[in-house]
């Protein structure tokens, strides 16, 4: 472990609120990019990266790090924000999210060289892959590191996703745990409605995964979840995290239409105040 | 020069040989199988190998993905199916994970063009060139014959750095380059001197561009045969010293003349000196059923193709047409 763990939820909900109130003003000084779910995952970016996973911002290719694949590349923000909290970059450069030049592209870009990304992505369904060929490696390798990987509820309507998903249980990728964005909402609604996805944790187990659900948005549940995880390494671990769309703000959250919305100056003065509140 | 056919070989088996070889060499080049294993020559490595070969079963986006992320961690992964699958089915994986990862991952393209014969128009490759070369960071290597193609793939694998598409046959055809030839990815090959007009060839057809200079030969006119064996990057000096001085160009392959290695030779002249081109190619059509060399021969796809497109390119250059 090179990076202090941290156990205590007010400290963490603190991070998660200064994470958010970045990602907010972000995405404001933007003009565009996924406000509501990178709000929703706060909780969950703030426990991995302060609490669950080793890694160190001093060395972010070390050879024993866990890894964080994020396959729902546009809630970028949020990763972004984790990032420079962490330590691997200055919080002052996320106000270049989407400009010329910056190294936060709208979806994350490995080749403008941000430290920590391990992952270009954004063409949603391709993560939980490059994720199964990651862990694959570490089995190879025989290193105790974990890979995690980021999807959206929307997500697992890509088929390249079941067929990670049955690659990583034939191949007992226990080292491998991936997180299910449960918001219930994509683009055009609520995910029932649009393509149906429930009953998703009888899905996934019958793809041969260990399957825990919780309340993303919850530390304590985080934690008891995250303590469950694969003691026997032999099968990989889903996490179904439901969490609230644009959470944190009450005007928004929940609002499909805040998907793929950036606030506007006033609004972000706003939803801030509400967060210090 | 003269070319002698040492005996039919398929360039799968080349690509086989130089998977094992390679594999043999590094410890980290590790094969991933989606089923048709020994169909796409990748029998050899799981066989003596089999603790690096991992079975994905009938999946290929995932198995693009999955080498994505063997590759990111330092392992060289080696992907191979039809061409028509790597090329199509997967080619936003192809492009995300790998190639806007600038990531080192060999996809073999089997199954090239219609020399596939009787299975038909579905699993012959006719657009994975265009396809493939239109995407950043990415190589198109397309060798000539069975020897060509073990040292491309050990080329590809152990020397090259970045996303490689090596694009190989199923039909045993003429195995006639020098065993010793070393492989230099982008370094086209002039295989026979010619001042009349240049037949730039790729894949299986660089043996019927060689038989075609024969035959033009007998009439009197000296064709320069260059093998093609790389499209991306492709040989501009080469192309360039061709169309200066020779002045006419015939260009052939086993895919689409639309997008494939005769439009990118087409783009590199217009940009310095253009001269008159004919091309042998697919003719933006599906190919069908049929015995290999009925295919190559009703589409056009011979030595004789060849010469009468050089005689018709030539009458063009001394302005008789």
């Amino acid at each position: 472990m090179r990076f202090q763990r941290i156990n205590d939820h007010d400290q963490l909900k603190t991070i998660a609120k200064s994470v958010r109130k970045s990602v907010i003003t972000s995405l404001s000084a933007a003009g565009s990019g996924h406000l509501g779910g990178s709000l929703g995952l706060a909780d969950i970016f703030t426990f991995l990266y302060f609490n669950i996973m080793n890694h160190d911002p001093a060395d972010p290719t070390w050879k024993g790090r866990d890894r964080m694949i994020l396959s729902i590349g546009h809630v970028a923000p949020v990763l972004y924000a984790t990032l420079a909290h962490a330590g691997y970059f200055s919080i002052d450069e996320l106000v270049t999210l989407r400009k010329l030049g910056s190294r936060l592209q709208g979806h994350p870009g490995r080749d403008h060289g941000l430290p920590g990304l391990e992952l270009s992505a954004g063409s949603l369904g391709q993560g939980l892959s490059v994720a199964v060929g990651m862990a694959l490696a570490g089995r190879i390798d025989q290193s105790d590191h974990n890979v995690y990987c980021i999807l959206g509820d929307g997500e697992l309507q890509e088929g390249s996703v079941w067929e990670a998903a049955m690659a990583a249980a034939h191949h007992k990728l226990g080292n491998l745990c991936a997180i299910v964005d449960r918001n219930g909402v994509q683009i055009d609604g609520c995910t029932e409605k649009v393509m149906a996805i429930e009953p998703l944790a009888d899905k996934w187990s019958s793809f041969g995964w260990q399957v825990f659900t919780c309340d993303g948005n919850d530390f304590g549940e985080l934690a008891d979840v995250f303590a469950k995880i694969s003691p026997d390494r032999k099968r990989p671990s889903v996490i179904i995290a439901k969490t609230v769309m644009g959470k944190g703000i009450t005007a928004i959250e929940g609002d499909y239409r805040w998907h793929g919305k950036a606030p506007a100056r006033e609004q972000a003065i706003e939803f801030i105040k509400e967060i210090d509140s | 020069m003269t070319f002698q056919n040492r005996g039919n070989k398929a360039t799968k088996t080349g690509f086989g040989e130089g998977l094992l070889e390679a594999g043999r060499l590094n410890p980290d080049v590790i094969c991933l199988g989606a089923d048709i294993t020994a169909s796409v020559g990748c029998d050899l490595f799981a066989n003596a190998l089999p603790d690096r070969f991992f079975s994905m079963g009938i999946a290929e986006q995932n198995c693009v993905g999955v080498a994505a992320g063997l590759a990111l961690e330092g392992k060289i992964p080696v992907f191979s199916t039809y061409g028509v699958f790597a090329a199509l089915r997967c080619a936003d994986q192809i492009r995300v994970s790998v190639c806007y990862n600038n990531l080192h991952v060999v996809i073999g393209g089997a199954h090239a063009g219609v020399s596939v014969g009787p299975d038909g128009a579905t699993h012959q490759a006719l657009e994975d060139i265009g396809i493939m070369r239109v995407l950043p960071n990415m190589t198109v290597i397309s060798p000539c014959d069975a020897t060509q193609t073990r040292t491309a793939t050990l080329a590809a694998i152990l020397r090259h750095k970045g996303p490689v598409y090596i694009r190989f046959g199923r039909e045993p055809m003429p195995d006639f380059t020098n065993v010793a030839d070393e492989f230099l990815i982008g370094k086209a090959q002039v295989l026979r001197p010619g001042e009349d007009l240049t037949i730039i060839a790729t894949g299986h057809l660089v043996w019927e561009a060689i038989q075609a200079s024969y035959l033009l030969e007998m009439q009197g006119i000296h064709a320069r045969v260059i093998n093609m064996h790389t499209i991306k990057p492709i040989d501009k000096a080469a192309i360039f010293t061709a169309a200066l001085e020779t002045g006419a160009i015939v260009t052939a392959e086993e895919h689409q003349i639309l997008t494939g290695m005769g439009s990118a030779v087409a783009e590199a002249i217009v940009s310095q000196c253009p001269v008159p081109m004919e091309f042998i190619g697919m003719p933006d059509r599906f190919g069908e059923s049929g015995t290999p060399h009925e295919l190559m021969d009703k589409f056009g796809l011979t030595a004789r193709a060849i010469a009468e497109a050089s005689l018709k390119v030539f009458a063009r250059k001394k302005g008789v047409v």
